[in-house]
């Protein structure tokens, strides 16, 4: 398994450039196309949740703006270019800061919220090689990076000088560390049956194996705890009491508006689009074709349906499909309230989390 | 002078939070001053008045045809029910006997009106605890009651249909044939509702057991409509004291027994909503079927001058016990026109039933009382 550093380092080192120019090259390649592919994301997963709404709401959804000539209208091309429009929008919008807010503060936190999912990108890997960097702790690593996030939400609500925004943040604050604990106590279970924390190894033991989900029953378990805490680390219904529309306005985004706005809103999308491909490695067999979900003896000559071209897609594909599950939950389900929110943490999620972490050793053991 | 809170019931770790008018969830302009702790309320005190239009200081100066359209805009979700609740009053000083048809005719709109009131008031509390696909529902089936109105009167909105005397207009043809056709796509609509929404388990833990409301207190309060009934009071005047042609129907009331948690809580007040449709369902089939032949305009006072005199009437509207007291002097325009809103009484409960719980939950508990504030201010 090789990283996109690695690559770009032995590339460049055939040409006789300076070190330290060498290594700005290597981390401002990697960081432009981590930025784009940010927003493309933000970009077509707005366009599919506002489909996938207007689908499930009896609606149309976005209709009227082309692209690149395709005009708008009732036909296949309807709406593509929205999400464009939306942006251009953002962009040009007055960047509002309340008389009273903490001017500095409020410039910093949509940085922090964005620098916690950016950061969190150098280890998610899209296929078998196509991961900026492969660190060999990249589960903890994630885990680490997507906690940062947090303090920018504090910051937001803080320095906004607005009782909304403070009650979003705390709610925010109080809900996504504790759903930290159920996400990883149920990928420390899959770091103690395969005994790596290295996201390549994770892939490679359920290549040799079978894929998580199905491993045992606990796997399975904490697959559906994962999901389901990611969606509270995440914010999305129905655990998006920090920024309840019909209770806190817009939560700790209240007084935000233009780009500041627009980039809480990619980092959003950015997150779960994270937590999605994290679910999709570590539980759904990564890069792995629907063929080796269970370990029966496949033909090598199906074997091509692996390569790393495919790789890509057979994560996008399940990255995407979990997405989809998020987007489906969020205009299904009501709100769930504060204390029922913790509730589920501590009281069902947490001890669940505990006793699976205990059974699948037992299971190990045996089988 | 308004008197600001009083600043001795605000505890050292409280703070006084501003809901509104600006709020997306409090139903129009209303106000709400809620005393914190965190996220425990310990005290509400609505602001009322945004919406103030004069209402019955405009009726002392305006003909008794002209205070109709007025009417509609107080409960602008049930404009029919306002416009029939006048109507019953002004009737009732003129004592005029009504043709068959106009009766049947206001029946029927009054209870699709009824349907389309209740539509907007789930959807909304769907809204309210989070859910934003029911709304959507409820609004694009209340579309085609508009549409039926539309059809009858012009308008969607505010139809100024019901007059005293009779209606604006007789039903437009094949207005009986649209409204079954509506009535059978309607009926498994509800059950469609119910899938989505009513049974859903995060509802029933965000609404059941939540802001209840004893059968005492509803009754000390004022409390009227579907808000009472959920409290398990068997109290409708469609029934108690049937107005118009009601005593013709067989119709249930439907009364809260608290099936997911205690009587008189937020889902059993939805609850009462949902099955309301159903029975306006049952009386519109039979109003449907038997509407005699008739003018609608013969009993049409030409002119609108009682006798001295005063009255009182009571209707049951889409949010409870509307009443009109008229006094005339024997002029063409009213002394006094004095309305009863049955949401300002409804919304007077909220400190009574949701202190103590949670800021989504006043949300929650406001949503289920399903209040208008153009018929609060008037």
């Amino acid at each position: 398994m090789t990283s996109i550093v690695d690559y770009l380092l032995n590339l460049l080192s055939f040409i006789e450039i300076d070190a330290s120019l060498l290594l700005i090259f290597v981390i401002l390649i990697p960081g432009i196309g981590l930025f784009l592919v940010m927003t493309v994301n933000a970009m077509v997963a707005v366009y599919m949740e506002r489909k996938i709404s207007a689908f499930m709401q009896d609606r149309l959804g976005p209709m009227e703006v082309g692209l690149f000539g395709f005009k708008g209208g009732k036909k296949f091309w309807g709406g593509i270019g929205q999400t464009i429009a939306d942006a251009i929008k953002l962009l040009l919008k007055e960047d509002i800061v309340p008389n009273d807010a903490d001017k500095k503060l409020m410039l910093l936190a949509p940085f922090v919220i964005f620098i916690g999912a950016f950061l969190t990108w150098i280890a998610i890997p899209l296929s078998e090689n196509l991961v900026v960097s492969d660190f060999n702790i990249g589960i903890f690593y994630i885990i680490a990076m997507s906690s940062v996030g947090v303090i920018g939400i504090i910051l937001a609500g803080w320095s906004s000088n607005n009782k909304w925004s403070l009650y979003g943040a705390m709610r925010a604050a109080a809900q996504i560390i504790s759903y930290e604990i159920p996400i990883g106590l149920s990928l420390l279970l899959v770091v103690m049956v395969t005994g790596s924390l290295n996201l390549g190894d994770i892939v490679q033991w359920q290549a040799d194996h079978r894929w998580f989900i199905v491993h045992s029953p606990f796997t399975f378990i904490a697959f559906f705890i994962y999901f389901i805490s990611v969606l509270a680390e995440t914010n999305r219904t129905p655990f998006d009491i920090p920024e309840a529309e019909s209770e806190l306005v817009a939560g700790w985004m209240t007084e935000y508006s233009g780009f500041k706005w627009a980039i809480f809103f990619l980092s959003e999308y950015a997150n779960m689009l994270i937590v999605s491909i994290v679910a999709s490695v570590v539980f759904l067999g990564g890069w792995l074709s629907p063929l080796t979900l269970f370990n029966i003896g496949i033909p090598d000559n199906w074997m091509f349906l692996d390569g790393p071209i495919l790789g890509f897609f057979w994560v996008l594909i399940k990255a995407i499909f979990l997405i989809f599950v998020m987007m489906w939950f969020r205009w299904t389900f009501p709100r769930l309230r504060v204390d029922q929110l913790m509730y589920l943490c501590w009281k069902v999620f947490i001890p669940f989390a505990l006793a699976n972490l205990f059974f699948v050793s037992i299971w190990e053991l045996i089988f | 002078m308004y008197k600001i809170l009083d600043k001795s019931i605000i505890g050292a770790d409280e703070m006084v939070l501003n809901m509104g008018p600006q709020h997306p969830s409090t139903h129009g302009v209303l106000r709400l001053k809620i005393i914190t702790d965190g996220e425990i309320v310990s005290h509400i005190e609505p602001i009322i008045g945004y919406l103030h239009r004069c209402f019955e200081k405009h009726c002392e100066n305006l003909s008794y045809e002209q205070i109709v359209p007025f009417t509609d805009r107080c409960d602008y979700l049930a404009a029919m029910h306002m416009g029939h609740a006048y109507s019953i009053a002004v009737e009732k000083l003129l004592d005029v006997e009504l043709p068959e048809r106009v009766e049947y005719i206001r029946v029927i709109v009054a209870e699709l009106q009824r349907i389309a009131s209740h539509l907007i008031a789930i959807g909304a509390f769907g809204l309210d605890v989070g859910a934003i696909t029911p709304f959507t529902w409820t609004l694009r089936d209340r579309e085609r009651i508009l549409d039926l109105f539309e059809q009858l009167s012009g308008a969607r909105l505010l139809y100024n249909y019901i007059w005293p005397g009779g209606l604006a207009h007789d039903l437009p043809p094949g207005f009986v044939d649209k409204t079954i056709e509506f009535l059978d796509y309607f009926e498994p609509q509800i059950t469609e509702y119910n899938d989505l929404l009513t049974g859903n388990k995060i509802f029933i833990e965000r609404t059941a057991d939540v802001g209840v409301m004893p059968k005492e207190v509803a009754i000390n309060y004022g409390v009227s409509g579907p808000s009472l009934r959920a409290s398990g009071v068997d109290y409708d005047l469609r029934k108690t004291d049937p107005y118009s042609i009601y005593d013709k129907f067989d119709f249930n009331v439907p009364v809260g027994d608290g099936r997911m948690g205690t009587v008189g809580d937020c889902w059993d007040r939805y609850y009462v909503r949902v099955l309301e449709m159903e029975e306006s369902v049952k009386i519109l089939r039979q109003a449907l079927k038997s509407i005699p032949k008739g003018d609608v305009h013969s009993a049409m006072p030409k002119k609108i001058r009682p006798k001295k005199g005063e009255v009182y009437s009571r209707y049951e509207s889409a949010r409870g016990d509307v009443g009109f007291y008229i006094r005339s002097d024997g002029k063409n325009i009213p002394t006094r026109v004095k309305m009863r809103s049955p949401a300002y009484c409804n919304l007077s409960v909220l400190n009574e039933i949701s202190a103590g719980w949670m800021i989504s939950d006043v949300i929650t508990v406001l949503g289920s009382l399903d209040i208008v504030l153009g018929e609060i201010d008037r």
